[in-house]
């Protein structure tokens, strides 16, 4: 079983003492690769992981986002088949976050699968193939991030108008799940709908047919922070941006593969 | 998936078979590489060497020059010649709290989790930190005999009984090894590893015969002090390096067979530590 997986935590599970290199070949020995091919494994993943000018100095000095590449190297030492990242870009800036990213495509497209834990919606919307909702312990949902957006209903439609008709709210409410609401002194309408192939289409032709000129169509699709919100019944507000509903920080992911509470668990598989 | 299966192939031969050497040699590997570890980190900081460097060479000084100038040996022979094995046995007996202190600190560190996670055997984590206490050991038996030959200080015996003596000494100094393992891992972190060690060693060290004979002692005290492992491993090395050894007409049964009981001693300790060590890993790592 740990011959194939990897694990890397939020907290970085490195020899503060050892050098990059030296920490990276001594993981490598200790998964039984021989040491000449440990050496060469650690140099390949400290060129992927951008840490090469970094390998030789210990890694007390280095900054979190470099503990964090070298952590996930870490885990890559062996090439495991799958892999759990819990949390791997908290606490990280936008340019570790982006470097991140580009390293879990990358290691998607290898034909890794990869299990991760995130509190970042906008980072399981973005890597993830299949996503579960973690709420107290249950998953409260799982699908594509397509499926989970389609699967709380709600897309907003927003029509703006060239000018106020008093017609407009009649022919959307035909399209409508719930009240068309009506801003900009009636040129703007509001209307929830359900996502169907040629809504925007029909919605136009009824329009038209109602003698309603339209400069703007739009459909905003839910973010996950909506879905999220949704499912577990809070309200996200502008100001905050965690989770009430969300337990924060601990370890999901456990030997025993169990998860726990509290989080979007994200699996990608090539 | 190509790059992935090439994992199987980059394994060594035999690392999956389940033959006794294979397995054998493949624990020895992990076991080297944590010992090597543990050098790397004493390399970082060579301060952490103190108590088996500088220490030794103090407590030598300060023990045989300071004291040494008021003690008389009951039944002749010089303070020197009798100190220098006890300072010996006293030096080891202390500087095994490093023991304790490192591996507190490993477990209390994050890398302790990363090892979880590899197919290593758990045990060489235990074993790499003790073999590694035990070169240190090694070196200060070496630092304390060049401070005392440096100073006047001769064994009385054949180069081989000399030598005996010292495997004894670090035999000694193995199996507290593994109890202060034991210390180390049933206590919450380093700072208290470093102060639940100094109650119990720097007692174990000096109620013994290892800077004065028992014989001066309250009966009770001597008593705890002749069968103190301790003055067993002093007396033991008094005797095979040819020094001045008063707790040879002492009754009690360590006193008159000290070599044999410098190693049951260990033994013991070792027989009893070494299970306990596991199980307290075991139980430390469980989550």
């Amino acid at each position: 079983m740990r011959r194939t997986i990897g694990v890397t935590g939020q907290d970085a599970t490195l020899d503060d003492a050892l050098s990059g290199r030296q920490n990276l070949v001594m993981i490598g020995q200790l998964s039984r690769l021989r040491r000449a091919e440990a050496r060469r494994r650690a140099a390949e993943l400290l060129g992927l992981f951008e840490l090469e000018d970094a390998a030789g100095r210990i890694v007390k000095g280095y900054s979190g986002g470099m503990r964090r590449r070298l952590d996930l190297a870490a885990s890559l030492m062996m090439r495991p088949p799958v892999l759990f990242l819990d949390e791997p870009t908290t606490g990280l800036d936008p340019t570790s976050r982006q470097r991140m990213w580009g390293v879990i495509r990358g290691l998607v497209a290898d034909g890794v699968t990869l299990w991760l834990t995130t509190q970042y919606l906008d980072e399981a919307d973005a890597l993830a193939d299949q996503i579960a909702v973690i709420d107290k312990g249950r998953v409260i949902a799982q699908g594509t991030p397509r499926e989970l957006k389609a699967a709380t209903g709600s897309q907003l439609l927003e029509a703006t108008l060239t000018a106020p008709h008093a017609a407009a709210a009649a022919a959307l409410a035909a399209f409508a799940t719930g009240a068309v609401r009506v801003t900009d002194g009636g040129c703007r309408l509001w209307a929830p709908v359900r996502s169907e192939s040629g809504l925007s289409t029909a919605v136009l032709r009824a329009l038209d047919q109602a003698g309603v000129l339209v400069d703007d169509i739009a459909i905003h699709r839910p973010s996950l922070d909506d879905v999220f919100a949704t499912l577990t019944g809070a309200t996200p507000s502008g100001e905050d941006p965690t989770f009430a509903a969300v337990p924060y920080h601990q370890t999901p992911v456990r030997e025993d593969g169990g998860v726990r509470d509290g989080e979007i668990t994200k699996g990608a598989q090539a | 998936m190509s790059s992935v299966n090439t994992a199987s192939a980059t394994l060594p031969a035999g690392a999956g078979a389940s033959g006794l050497f294979a397995r054998l040699r493949s624990w020895w590997g992990d076991v080297w590489v944590m010992t090597r570890r543990n050098l790397i980190h004493i390399r970082r900081e060579p301060m952490q060497l103190s108590d088996v460097t500088i220490q030794p060479v103090l407590f030598t000084l300060l023990f045989i020059y300071v004291f040494g100038s008021a003690m008389v040996l009951k039944g002749g022979g010089s303070y020197k010649e009798f100190a220098l094995a006890g300072l010996l046995v006293m030096n080891l007996t202390t500087s095994t709290v490093g023991t304790a202190v490192g591996l507190s600190m490993d477990l209390t560190t994050g890398v302790i989790n990363r090892l979880r996670t590899l197919p290593m055997s758990p045990t060489a984590i235990l074993v790499g930190r003790t073999l590694s206490d035990l070169l240190a050991a090694a070196l200060c038996t070496t630092i304390v005999v060049v401070t005392g030959l440096a100073i006047g200080w001769r064994p009385d015996a054949s180069l081989a009984s000399v030598l005996a003596g010292l495997a004894v000494g670090l035999l000694f100094s193995f199996s507290l090894t593994w109890a202060n393992a034991c210390l180390g891992m049933s206590v919450a972190g380093a700072e208290s590893a470093q102060g639940i060690v100094f109650i119990v060693m720097f007692p174990l060290a000096f109620v013994s015969n290892v800077f004065v004979p028992t014989q001066g002692m309250p009966a009770w005290l001597a008593t705890i002090a002749n069968w103190n492992p301790v003055s067993a491993v002093a007396s033991a090395l008094r005797t095979l390096f040819g020094n001045p050894n008063p707790s040879s007409t002492i009754q009690a049964w360590p006193m008159q067979h000290p070599v044999t009981a410098a190693v049951c001693w260990s033994l013991l300790i070792l027989a009893v530590s070494v299970p306990l060590a596991g199980h307290l890993y075991r139980r430390r790592t469980r989550d």
